[in-house]
């Protein structure tokens, strides 16, 4: 005798396991509207708005804001460049030391983040370099790669060959050959990596820390410097609320763009 | 035709001088900022201290990596090595239900619905699920408030007054450090096992029931094995995040140092810089033979 249905402890550990990750962001969100703000006590004395007015009024966030979204948005463009071109060679071509190119676009993420940070920083020192904008998009880019590189080089392997040598066979040039099968089939692929580097940008900081000198903060490194300062607390709340509904789109949308991709790749089981 | 067809076309049929195009701006990229990075960083532990300035001075020298068998710097070490351990065995412990149901039971909107599960803090905020944890660790949180209710507040105290995991409150202690760990990694470990159990063919299973397994049997010699280079993929991310994190230690948790904090210290606050070096090229070499490893055992194909 066989049974499809679950045991009941793999539901319950399941469901545990799903709880275990969702609940204590929610701790974030109420304690954005509590009345104390010097300690964490818990159930909240009140519940207020106020530390949403005194959120918008914080120059420091909104430079901190702004730094991030420029940081973001130039490494995830580096990141869209770099990644294709090498999802594009990796999985069209059979090349000397092809293993070890895939292997090494996955080392910044695979080595911890400190690593990377702490290796820049000495490039940077060696090299005479002083940390401004650029020095932070350098690392952030870096590590960006990888995710661009992971969503293009799987949408090139389903794309297969055929699609373009019929192009081409139909008479078609290189450039239409790019510019109307290969661009439209990897379209939303790019887009979803393309957010997704965008996202893990924005809310980096291990490595930031290292590469950003101390004038200049992002707003992780923002928040890292508030949660260490007992005035306002909640405001640091509101603050990582908004990091939170401000990365889910991206999030959101990248499994949306990648879903049928994905059952399609996935459903030859 | 016009000109930009003629070279358009030509890169096609000269895949060699496509390929060279392609391949060349993301090879420089990492193999000069990335790679000649961690040259860098590599040559620097070799370098010395000037004892009297605290400038570093380039002669080369053995010295940071005696200075690592210092005990206490023993210490970090083991300390993080056995956390790392301990966070890895705890997300396989945790992540396998979820993968599992994920993989072999859930079908259609409700396996939709576990993978966005899984994604979505994959992808949020990292220091926001850290700030999450240090509200709900916070001696008058809420963690407090609940046992308080369920009359079970003497569990709570009798836990923080045992030796090494206890502390003060859970929010300084290393029971608080290896929760935050364990929460912050685990959708790194959920998503490759899922993916390798979503390879595990049916057919297996049943057979191996059919012919009398019982379903312990079952686990111990047919799906463990195969669910294996899952692990292994997953244990990467868990192992390597614990091994350079510093802001999880320095929010949450006692004063100890951890591999990534020391070398933080080392290197920001200390400005011995050669020291932070030799410090953190021991979990490198650890990393990347346990990615060499990794990758004949074919863990890559399962991320």
């Amino acid at each position: 005798m066989r049974s499809d249905a679950a045991p009941f402890w793999l539901k319950a550990g399941a469901v545990a396991g799903l709880l275990f990750l969702h609940l204590p962001i929610l701790l974030i969100f109420i304690y954005a509207f509590t009345t104390e703000d010097t300690t964490y006590r818990w159930p909240p004395p009140g519940l207020t708005l106020k530390w949403f007015a005194a959120a918008w009024e914080r120059d420091d966030m909104w430079r901190a804001l702004g730094l991030s979204v420029r940081v973001a948005g130039l490494s995830t463009l580096v990141a869209l460049a770099l990644g294709t071109l090498l999802a594009a060679a990796v999985a069209r071509f059979r090349f000397f030391g092809r293993e070890t190119v895939s292997l090494l676009v996955l080392l910044p993420i695979a080595l911890p983040g400190v690593v990377t940070g702490i290796a820049l920083r000495s490039a940077f020192g060696f090299a005479d370099i002083s940390f401004s904008y650029w020095t932070i998009v350098l690392g952030h880019a870096t590590f960006c790669v990888v995710i661009v590189y992971n969503n293009a080089v799987a949408r090139f392997r389903r794309m297969g060959n055929s699609l373009i040598e019929a192009s081409m066979d139909l008479g078609a040039t290189g450039w239409q050959t790019f510019r109307h099968v290969v661009l439209p089939n990897l379209g939303t692929a790019l887009i979803a990596g393309g957010m997704l580097a965008f996202a893990l940008s924005f809310d980096e900081v291990i490595v930031t820390i290292f590469t950003a000198g101390n004038d200049l903060d992002t707003l992780p490194i923002w928040m890292l410097e508030e949660m260490s300062r007992p005035r306002e607390r909640p405001v640091t709340n509101v603050v990582a609320m908004v990091v939170f509904f401000v990365t889910l789109g991206p999030i959101l949308g990248a499994y949306y763009l990648t879903r049928d991709a994905d059952t399609v790749a996935g459903s030859g089981k | 035709m016009t000109g930009a067809a003629h070279w358009s076309d030509a890169l096609w049929r000269r895949p060699g001088l496509l390929l060279a195009l392609l391949l060349a701006p993301p090879a420089l990229w990492l193999g000069i900022i990335y790679l000649g990075s961690l040259f860098a960083l590599i040559a620097k532990s070799f370098f010395g201290i000037d004892q009297f300035t605290g400038m570093m001075t380039s002669d080369i020298t053995l010295a940071q990596y005696g200075e690592l068998l210092q005990p206490q710097n023993l210490d970090i070490y083991l300390r993080t090595i056995t956390m790392a351990l301990l966070v890895t065995a705890a997300s396989i412990l945790i992540a396998f239900p979820i993968a599992y149901y994920a993989a072999r039971h859930a079908r259609g909107r409700v396996k939709a619905l576990f993978y966005l599960a899984v994604t979505l803090p994959l992808w949020s905020s990292y220091l926001v699920k850290v700030y999450a944890w240090k509200l709900l660790l916070a001696e008058e949180g809420i963690i407090g408030w609940v046992m308080d209710g369920l009359h079970l507040r003497w569990v709570l105290e009798a836990w923080l007054s045992l030796p090494i995991v206890g502390g003060n409150s859970l929010s300084v202690s290393y029971t608080g450090t290896f929760l935050v760990f364990v929460y912050a990694w685990l959708p790194f470990m959920i998503l490759p096992l899922q993916a390798a159990l979503e390879r595990v063919p049916a057919t297996l299973t049943e057979a191996s029931a059919d012919l009398g397994a019982r379903p312990g049997q079952t686990f111990r010699t047919i799906i463990w094995p195969l669910a294996l280079p899952g692990v292994v993929a997953g244990s990467i991310f868990t192992f390597s995040l614990t091994l350079g994190d510093y802001i999880i230690p320095q929010i949450i948790g006692t004063s100890a140092r951890f591999i990534g904090s020391a070398t933080y210290d080392y290197q920001l606050r200390a400005n011995n810089e050669p020291l932070a070096a030799a410090f953190i090229v021991v979990p490198i070499l650890v990393m990347v033979a346990f990615l060499v490893i990794a990758r004949r055992k074919g863990a890559f194909d399962a991320i």
